[in-house]
């Protein structure tokens, strides 16, 4: 039976990870995440779980309890945001490296300095690089979602590899949604019995956990595991569509909106792809043939999607929430255009940088990037390739 | 009773063959920690010495199940490792009864690894933190560390024309550890591998966490040849550089006192890293470092309710 709920994002995560029941849960508190470990620690005192809890002293160490439970062949959660993503950092490759099947979650936030408690994604996207399967969420329910489904694949023999599942913070963290759950034997259907690989505890065959490898070996070890990534988007695909099958929820690898016939486009990851879809149906109505792309996952990059949802475009514009300072645009912006490459006709493409530290992303705002990519259309040019949207000169 | 006759018997939990150097202290102390409990034992290494010496891919020198993660988080590691073991055993997926210890160099465990460790220990893992201190960072070159005596002259903190070594007193990080009230804390050396074993018997049947510091001398940072090892380790313990006793529950302990306590300044003169210390302009730091030890000495016996 479907439940509706109405409550904040936080709590549809943690929902989501009572539904779960992991054996253990280590994690430190931090704006935005802290509802996430409150209400579970709930949870726990009052026995709706049967997961131990480690109350660590750092993400540091939360990180690293959550690699040695993995490793001793436990299912493992944590959530964290910004700069305790950032403090996780080293210990992200490590739990990648070793293969572990750990799903965090990460409520964006701004990174420092200036401090700032509210949504950007810089935190998630300096952790791009560390071997992490990324899923972005747009609200509550994908957020519910994506948790559910990111344990499957995370646990699975073709993968096993760590899972981080991204939503914005305060937008989405403590917006109050409506969102709908499973029952608790679906989920746990769903996900199933871990089954651990190698483990700590299986005393009679001895296994060393994270030997040091030279130049002997280290490059072969790395090379699987690029492989083991690559090969995670079948696994997420199959995954999704059994998840369908459950909750009839459809939650493709990209989102199209309006791209069948779409001319001018906007590609935006989490909440803003809400925003956006708004603007789009108003468009619409105006005759524009205007679409939305909303990625579902940064890692493994969706190129192969993209690349084909572009071809007949005339101009695409990227959105991305954080900087890579120096670079050549935002990471997302990276992605795309290094996506459209081998494509024989390229649409035109442009960049915004938006929302830093929580900047609130208007209907108006997004109105003019449409607006940009028609003039852009008619010159055939893109003047100035990267550009802010809605900041201060 | 601990006994060479038993121990001898035990089945070997770390290989010989690893290529730790010719008189390291670190697989002694291993060895020693490790004869003191019959149960199955998880064991988690921080980044150093004993872990590069012992993984070398594709060999491994542990006949148990191992796990190395990172330099500063031996103890937040094997916290995760025994909270899953909880976890399984409360669902009744394990039956055995296993124990779990994390070794750290003073690197990993004074310095980079001390908030890790000292959240380990007030959430009161089931586990033993082992020490095996060397007294710098010898895995990347002898380095200085907070737990590098005074005096002591390292490659970050050498001997040169105007400074004499180390400006600084080692960290009592044993005393640190008393203050987290947990069930057993000690000192230990392996010049005295009874009261070692004995020891870590202690750490590894409380119910709760125990921490143990060992000194580990190094043959190549503390410049000794390397079959004095053992010799270096029994003159730290009778000159009151390093004294051997225990806190059980808040109770203190000295579980061996030296018949004669032996100068400090014999001890210094057998190692190198302390020969700029006899030049006669540096011979006032062997007196402080003399005063300390007394010092230290004076007030380790109140704690423990003795009198000189």
């Amino acid at each position: 039976m479907v439940k509706k709920h109405v409550e904040v994002g936080t709590t549809a995560v943690a929902m989501a990870m009572r539904q779960i029941n992991p054996d253990v849960v280590a994690a430190y508190p931090i704006t935005p995440q802290t509802a996430i470990v409150q209400t579970f620690s709930q949870y726990v005192a009052d026995g709706k779980v049967n997961t131990e809890f480690i109350t660590v002293e750092s993400e540091h160490s939360a990180m690293s309890a959550c690699v040695g439970a993995a490793a001793a062949g436990t299912r493992v959660m944590t959530a964290t945001s910004s700069a305790g993503l950032a403090l996780m950092w080293e210990i992200l490759s490590v739990a990648s490296g070793l293969r572990m099947p750990i799903t965090m979650i990460n409520v964006n936030r701004a990174l420092s300095a200036p401090i700032n408690i509210h949504c950007d994604h810089s935190d998630s996207m300096g952790a791009r690089d560390s071997g992490w399967i990324q899923i972005y969420s747009e609200n509550s329910q994908e957020a519910y979602d994506n948790v559910i489904q990111a344990v499957r694949i995370a646990e699975s023999e073709e993968v096993r590899l760590p899972v981080m599942v991204m939503l914005d913070g305060f937008i989405i963290s403590h917006g109050i949604e409506e969102f709908k759950t499973l029952e608790d034997d679906e989920v746990r259907n769903f996900i199933g019995e871990n089954k651990p690989k190698y483990s700590l505890l299986d005393i009679r065959e001895p296994v060393t956990h994270g030997p040091l490898q030279l130049f002997d070996y280290y490059f072969e070890t790395k090379r699987q595991q690029a492989d083991a990534i690559y090969k995670s988007r079948s696994v997420i695909e199959e995954v999704s569509r059994q998840y369908e099958k459950l909750s009839g929820r459809s939650q493709p690898i990209i989102e199209k909106y309006f791209t069948d016939d779409a001319e001018l486009m906007i590609i935006v990851l989490s909440s803003t792809a809400g925003t956006a879809k708004s603007v789009v149906n108003e468009l619409r109505k105006d005759g524009l043939k205007v679409g939305l792309i909303k990625p579902r996952l940064f890692r493994p990059f969706p190129y192969f999607e993209l690349a084909e949802a572009l071809k007949n475009v005339k101009a695409v514009a990227v959105l991305d929430r954080s900087c890579s300072f120096g670079a050549q645009g935002g990471p997302l912006y990276i992605e795309i255009r290094s996506a459209l490459y081998e494509l024989v006709q390229k649409p035109l493409i442009k960049n915004y940088i938006y929302g830093l530290g929580g900047r609130d992303i208007s209907l108006e705002n997004i109105r003019s990037v449409y607006s940009d990519l028609e003039k852009i259309v008619k010159t055939g040019r893109v003047e100035k390739p990267v550009s802010y949207l809605g900041v201060r000169k | 009773m601990v006994s060479l006759k038993e121990i001898v018997k035990k089945e070997r939990k770390l290989s010989p063959g690893h290529r730790l150097c010719p008189g390291c202290g670190a697989s002694v102390v291993a060895n020693m920690i490790l004869w003191a409990t019959d149960d199955p034992v998880v064991i988690g290494i921080a980044t150093g010495c004993l872990e590069v010496s012992t993984t070398i891919y594709p060999q491994t020198a542990w006949e148990i199940p191992y796990i190395h993660s990172a330099f500063e988080n031996a103890a937040s590691t094997i916290s995760g490792v025994e909270t899953a073991y909880r976890a399984l055993k409360k669902k009744g997926k394990i039956k055995e009864n296993i124990k779990f210890v994390a070794f750290g160099g003073d690197g990993g465990t004074y310095d980079i690894g001390l908030q890790a460790l000292s959240g380990a220990m007030e959430r009161g893992h089931n586990m033993v933190y082992v020490c095996y201190d060397n007294e710098a960072y010898m895995n990347t070159g002898i380095q200085r560390s907070s737990a590098t005596p005074l005096g002591a002259s390292t490659t970050t903190s050498p001997a040169g024309s105007v400074i004499p070594g180390k400006l600084q007193k080692r960290k009592d990080l044993t005393y640190i550890m008393t203050a987290h009230k947990i069930p057993y804390v000690a000192q230990g050396s392996i010049s005295h591998w009874r009261d070692l074993v004995k020891k870590a018997s202690k750490a590894f049947e409380v119910d709760g966490p125990a921490f143990l510091n060992v000194l580990s001398p190094c043959p190549r940072g503390w410049r000794y040849d390397s079959k004095l090892t053992i010799n270096i380790a029994k003159e730290a313990v009778t000159s009151n550089f390093w004294p051997l006793y225990e806190v059980e529950n808040d109770n203190w302990k000295l579980t061996y006192k030296p018949k004669e306590k032996t100068p400090i300044e014999n001890w210094l003169k057998k190692q190198g890293r302390f020969k700029h210390l006899f030049k006669p302009e540096n011979t006032h730091i062997i007196d402080e470092i003399q005063n300390y030890i007394d010092n230290d000495w004076e007030n380790l016996l109140k704690k423990c309710g003795l009198q000189s």
